[in-house]
């Protein structure tokens, strides 16, 4: 298998498995939440469930000042790493013609030049990730295989993507195949690990909300 | 009714996880954040005290009952289940250190309410006989004696008398189609009774009627604070029986947090219908008659004051502005503490660690983080609206040598009232 026949492969057949499993788990976990189902309340309620629900949504992205202050490494590298991956993935152009090809429509991207740059602060901010996560005694208490697990499947697809952005390592058509390899692992992870929580903090989240609203509380 | 056992736990906690556990534990990312939020981590530095980590024997029984990944683990005999050592090892953790005071809910960044899973694995822990001596012998006395003290019907008439002697006020016991009826912690009875003599001045000022029931008179619910839902059903329908033999509209929680919590939002769900009358707070009652002008005081406090928000009145009940506007009125200078209101820190020793001697040393630890709080405002005293707050606050206050009065809100209302 060439270079090329292994980059048609992974762009063609092996992204669109991808995209089932990942379709699919993100479906069943969803799923698997809700049909648990919960016990409806008979208390009086004092607020709504739905406005707490959603107003922790949107709200819980924000920590109050005493939580920032004690936990400002983990919130500021936590910010500067989902921003960063965001940009990198739905502003890079390149990136915009696959969602084109995908969806049907587009959207403007940043700069080359600017996203290559984030790429570099979003690897920076995953190895403090790692660092932290490795030195602090709390977070060290806590981690398990499944948290390395998904920072590595994380931080892959952006050094990949940098690498072959700068084509740096191998010719461009592998560096290429690595870089969307990596990507479907991602894919096929993200149901299943901690990753997950990308999906699902919305719905925990609107619990916490809803669970505290219905009290008459802003959680 | 069976005795305890790990197989008994262990399915208390399988039909305890519903929906909002799965969410929650499905997007913990273990980013460590709810260490901060937990005066038993700051104030010891010690990691085990991670609310997350806590919660670890619920984990493991959702994780291998619920998920895919779990169940082909144990399956294959890669992971391993939860025992019944895990769940000894884990009955300080969940027990001694940790208040229910919900403060690492508010922070979690995912959204977690880990304080709404600690309340779930009680339930399993106790089931499975691993809940702590001092609260399995609150609870007892609870149902037995109908009062986690001990405190009989004898006691609190003694205390009526006391009060009624004070005030000049008739105490009103059994007394049928009052508009409220007052429930008391033990503690109020024993330690505070000046309390009832305050709710007599008001309400008679206010032109209130109301009563206290001889049969059910104990706010207090031990079986939420070990996690037996059947126990706390039953203490919870003394009191619905009592309002029904009364025929009274409204029941009044007194100040003890985790009472408003047992009685204003358990309750209902505790013994499977709505309430035919209605649950208040005696601070939103204080409130309702401040807004109706029937709560007239005669002069201020002088001086500074400050209010230590109880966790289950407060952040989990969601009473936070009617102190508020009472002690404006009260208090020339009210003073907030820094991080007061809903995210107010714990007094330290909520959720049954008062109860729980083994903790005893734990809880005044903790409560260096009160005094921290304390020493960032010098105020000239301390207004709480919960006796076990109270009576935690004066056991650290003498721990670490700090001289400052603890109020209660609706006694020093009282104290103020006009002629």
């Amino acid at each position: 298998m060439t270079d090329v026949d292994f980059l048609m492969w992974v762009r063609g057949p092996a992204f669109n498995v991808a995209t089932v499993i990942l379709c699919a788990g993100i479906v069943v976990r969803i799923l698997g939440i809700f049909l648990m189902g919960r016990k409806p309340n008979l208390a009086e309620a004092r607020g709504s469930e739905m406005v707490g629900g959603l107003r922790t949504m949107l709200h819980r992205s924000i920590p109050d000042a005493g939580t920032f202050k004690r936990s400002s490494l983990t919130v500021i590298s936590g910010w500067v790493f989902h921003l960063g991956l965001f940009v990198v993935i739905f502003l890079f152009v390149p990136h915009i013609l696959v969602f084109e090809q995908a969806l049907g429509f587009g959207w403007p991207g940043l700069p080359s030049n600017i996203v290559d740059a984030i790429a570099v602060i979003t690897i920076i901010a995953l190895l403090v990730k790692l660092i932290h996560r490795l030195r602090d005694p709390v977070l060290r208490m806590l981690s398990e295989f499944g948290d390395y697990l998904s920072w590595f499947v994380t931080i892959l697809p952006v050094v990949t993507g940098w690498l072959a952005f700068h084509r740096l390592g191998a010719p461009p058509p592998a560096l290429i195949a690595i870089h969307i390899l990596s990507v479907e692992l991602l894919m096929v992870l993200f149901p299943f690990t901690k990753l997950s929580h990308a999906f699902t903090l919305w719905i925990a989240r609107w619990y916490n909300g809803a669970i505290s609203g219905y009290r008459g509380v802003r959680s | 009714m069976s005795g305890p056992s790990f197989q008994r736990g262990y399915n208390a906690l399988k039909e305890e996880i519903d929906a909002p556990v799965a969410a929650f534990f499905s997007s913990c990312v273990h980013c460590g954040m709810c260490a901060e939020a937990c005066l038993f981590f700051t104030e010891t530095g010690d990691p085990k005290y991670t609310p997350i980590h806590k919660l670890d024997p619920l984990r493991k029984v959702w994780e291998q009952e619920y998920t895919f990944w779990g169940k082909l683990a144990r399956s294959l005999g890669i992971a391993k289940p939860l025992t019944d050592e895990d769940l000894t090892e884990w009955e300080t953790l969940v027990y001694d250190s940790c208040t229910l005071c919900g403060r690492c809910s508010m922070v979690c960044p995912v959204g977690n309410d880990l304080t709404y899973m600690i309340r779930k694995l009680r339930e399993g822990m106790a089931v499975a006989g691993h809940a702590p001596p001092g609260l399995v012998g609150a609870t007892r006395r609870a149902v037995t004696i109908g009062s986690p003290m001990g405190v009989k019907l004898p006691a609190l008439q003694a205390q009526i008398q006391h009060v009624e002697q004070d005030t000049g006020l008739k105490i009103p016991v059994d007394v049928e189609n009052a508009d409220y009826m007052l429930l008391l912690s033990s503690m109020e009875i024993m330690n505070f009774p000046e309390f009832i003599g305050a709710v007599a001045k008001i309400f008679h000022k206010a032109g209130i009627t109301w009563t206290i029931s001889s049969e059910a008179f104990e706010a207090t619910n031990s079986g939420i604070q070990i996690g037996v839902s059947d126990i706390a059903a039953e203490l919870v329908q003394r009191i619905v029986d009592a309002a029904a033999k009364l025929k009274v509209k409204n029941v009044i929680s007194p100040e003890c947090g985790h009472a408003y919590m047992a009685i204003r939002w358990e309750g209902p769900n505790l013994v499977g219908k709505p309430f035919p009358f209605k649950v208040i707070h005696i601070l939103e009652l204080l409130d309702d008659l401040r807004q109706q002008g029937r709560l007239k005081l005669k002069d201020k406090v002088k001086g500074s004051l400050t209010f230590h928000d109880p966790c289950q009145i407060a952040r989990r009940g969601g009473i936070l502005e009617q102190p508020r506007h009472l002690l404006k009125e009260l208090v020339n200078n009210f003073v907030e503490m820094p991080e007061s209101g809903q995210m107010n820190w714990c007094c330290g020793a909520g959720g049954g660690v008062s109860s729980n001697e083994r903790a005893d040393e734990l809880r005044i630890k903790a409560f260096q983080r009160k005094k921290s709080q304390l020493d960032q405002i010098k105020v000239d005293g301390l207004v709480s609206a919960c006796s076990n707050c109270r009576i935690q606050m004066e056991d650290g206050l003498e721990a670490y040598h700090m001289d400052l009065p603890i109020l209660s809100l609706t006694e020093t209302i009282a104290d103020h009232l006009a002629d």
